[in-house]
């Protein structure tokens, strides 16, 4: 099998995928170094990366953090579910798509504007984007696979990605559930011994305390916080 | 007006029977715009004007539109037409000529702001000397902006053209702007025959949900952007992120053309594919290339046509393919600079076969003879020529 998009560093200016001829997959196969495979040979590849590759990490986007909707939920729960299966995973959220200055904190999240600094802080070796919204989540990918070494999977809500090495499309709670049954499959073909649990806390951000919370601890996110009925907002951006 | 019923896409546009009328382009591009369940459009009337936007304008007072108004001129139609669109409409404008260059900043950058909209150009002469009259130099403006660029050669395919541009454009993994051209008088003001799917069905609403990038939200780009950039800050990071935004932009722009295999039946037609010459050739001149080759034909002269529809994303591998074994390419053209013969220049190995002639201009129409020549001369056949004024 031809691989035409794997791991990097590919360079100053990396070659998108889709100039190399990667086209998006059908619904039903997966994208695996930019050939279109069934999706088990893809989620095999991809659960093969994250038992054994270094300090693998799953990136949770908007449509997971955020609680839209019933279904965010439910995916924001089977992330935790594949997450408690991976040793010694961790989970750096992409919480939103604002560039930040002077610049991110790498172990607290990552962002699109410049996700190489969160991959290299951390020596991610493996890592899976999931509920990103496309377009970042393909920003992401390429500056990855311009300057690093890390392993990209693409668990996609739509049709794929194709600068991911792993991209699997029309994912939802129900098919990130099968990938973490594949996980577990593969980890104990390769006789791995670990007792799923959540991932550790992420040691950068403060500890809430929910009882004294006010709108000031929340910072910069302060402006996401809908005023209450009845409240006056006397002081905006 | 009639109720609508919304019906699916690949219904509407494949499969739904379709009733024959003989209208003007602009009444096909209006037409086209009835059955697309688009929310508003916004136009200036500059002139020259067709009166396509005018005819948009009747389609909001027969409730077909949400809203509609005049913009205080091109730069605020084309600026609004990005607000309306970030906020989950689904619109359309149209223009010409000047107008289409007084509304380029705005234009050029919806693509990068990931602006799903579909524009008309209905082209103009661009000034000076002023004119009101055809001519498709205009193109060449919007072949570089990471638009998709289509190129209508009768009021068929502009109903056709702009009816599936609505879909294509709001593809998840497309999303970008789409321009759907064809040459002001020639096709806007001429009657044709046009099969067009009942006026009772409409295409599905916009979900501005399903988008690669979250709508509604100004706090973060692309909106965010216009006043917090990381691309203006000058370091390593703000030039990559713009370099694998622009990225972005032309990897959507290429998806599109399965969506064009899909919907357009294919980026390109050809007729006669063992021809020794071709006419290559889009818009309006395809026509007049359609006419050229069926004389040639009747002499029993192997001459073939090569119509290309879309022009961004341009059918580099579908061109080469249908090129490899012509001995010349004619190319004619409604300008002067010839932006498509240079195109299919850059594109096949024997760039020089082509043959960037005839070219009219500034209104001149492009008389079947003048591609017979250039037929005539290609195959070494010698003609008398004929004094024509």
């Amino acid at each position: 099998m031809a691989k035409i998009i794997t791991p990097g560093p590919s360079g100053y200016v990396p070659t998108p995928a889709v100039f190399e001829g990667v086209q998006i997959t059908p619904p039903g196969k997966a994208l695996l170094y930019g050939e279109w495979v069934d999706e088990e040979t893809a989620m095999r590849e991809a659960a093969l990366a994250m038992l054994t590759r270094k300090n693998p990490t799953i990136f949770p986007g908007p449509l997971v953090l955020w609680g839209y909707n019933a279904s965010a939920i439910e995916k924001a729960q089977a992330v935790l579910e594949l997450a408690k299966e991976i040793p010694n995973c961790r989970i750096i959220p992409m919480p939103d798509y604002r560039p930040k200055y002077p610049k991110i904190d790498p172990e607290a999240e990552i962002n699109p504007n410049h996700p190489n600094l969160t991959i290299l802080h951390n020596k991610i070796e493996a890592c899976i984007f999931v509920g990103v919204h496309c377009h970042y989540a393909n920003l992401s990918l390429r500056m990855i696979r311009a300057g690093t070494n890390c392993f990209t999977i693409a668990l996609c809500a739509e049709m794929g990605h194709e600068d991911a090495m792993v991209s699997i499309r029309d994912v939802h709670a129900e098919k990130i559930l099968e990938f973490r049954d594949v996980v577990v499959k593969v980890r104990e073909e390769l006789g791995i011994k670990w007792e799923p649990k959540l991932p550790p806390e992420n040691p950068s951000l403060p500890k809430e305390h929910f009882e004294t919370l006010n709108i000031a601890d929340y910072g910069d996110y302060a402006y996401l916080l809908h005023p209450r009925k009845g409240e006056t907002v006397e002081e905006t951006e | 007006m009639p109720e609508q019923k919304v019906v699916e896409t690949d219904y509407l546009l494949l499969e739904a029977p379709r009733e024959k009328k003989f209208i003007t382009g602009s009444q096909a591009m209006a037409e086209a715009v009835k059955r697309a369940n688009a929310d508003i459009a916004i136009a200036y009337p500059i002139t020259p004007q067709s009166e396509t936007m005018h005819l948009v304008g009747d389609l909001w007072a027969q409730g077909y539109l949400k809203d509609y108004y005049r913009a205080e001129e091109e730069y605020g139609a084309m600026s609004a037409i990005a607000g309306a669109v970030r906020g989950g409409a689904r619109a359309f404008t149209a223009t010409s000529g000047p107008g289409l260059l007084r509304g380029l900043e705005a234009i050029a950058s919806w693509p990068g702001h990931r602006i799903p909209a579909v524009l008309g150009v209905l082209t103009r002469v661009v000034n000076a000397p002023l004119s009101i009259q055809p001519d498709n130099v205009e193109i060449s403006y919007l072949l570089n902006c990471g638009m998709v660029v289509l190129h209508a050669e009768n009021q068929q395919d502009v109903f056709d053209f702009t009816l599936a541009s609505f879909a294509i454009s709001e593809m998840v993994d497309v999303y970008l702007p789409i321009a759907v051209c064809t040459e002001g008088f020639f096709v806007t003001h001429a009657k044709g025959y046009v099969n067009m799917t009942p006026e009772d069905m409409k295409l599905p609403p916009r979900d501005p949900y399903k988008a690669p990038v979250p709508p509604t939200d100004c706090e973060i780009p692309p909106a965010r952007i216009q006043r917090d950039a990381p691309v203006q800050k000058s370091n390593f990071m703000s030039y990559l992120i713009h370099q694998v935004w622009q990225q972005e932009v032309w990897s959507s722009n290429m998806r599109a053309m399965k969506y064009i295999y899909k919907y357009l039946n294919g980026p390109i037609e050809v007729i006669n594919p063992d021809a020794e010459v071709f006419v290559a050739a889009s818009g309006c001149a395809a026509a007049q290339a359609r006419e050229a080759v069926r004389y040639a034909q009747m002499e029993g002269l192997n001459v073939g046509l090569l119509k290309i529809k879309s022009i961004v994303p341009f059918p580099s591998k579908e061109v080469r393919e249908t090129l490899k074994n012509a001995k010349a390419i004619i190319v004619p053209e409604h300008n002067i600079v010839g932006w498509l013969a240079k195109e299919i220049k850059a594109n096949i190995p024997n760039s020089d076969n082509v043959i960037g002639r005839p070219r009219v201009y500034g209104g001149m129409t492009l008389p079947v003879e003048l591609i017979m020549d250039e037929i005539y001369a290609a195959l070494g056949i010698k003609k008398d020529k004929t004094v024509l004024v």
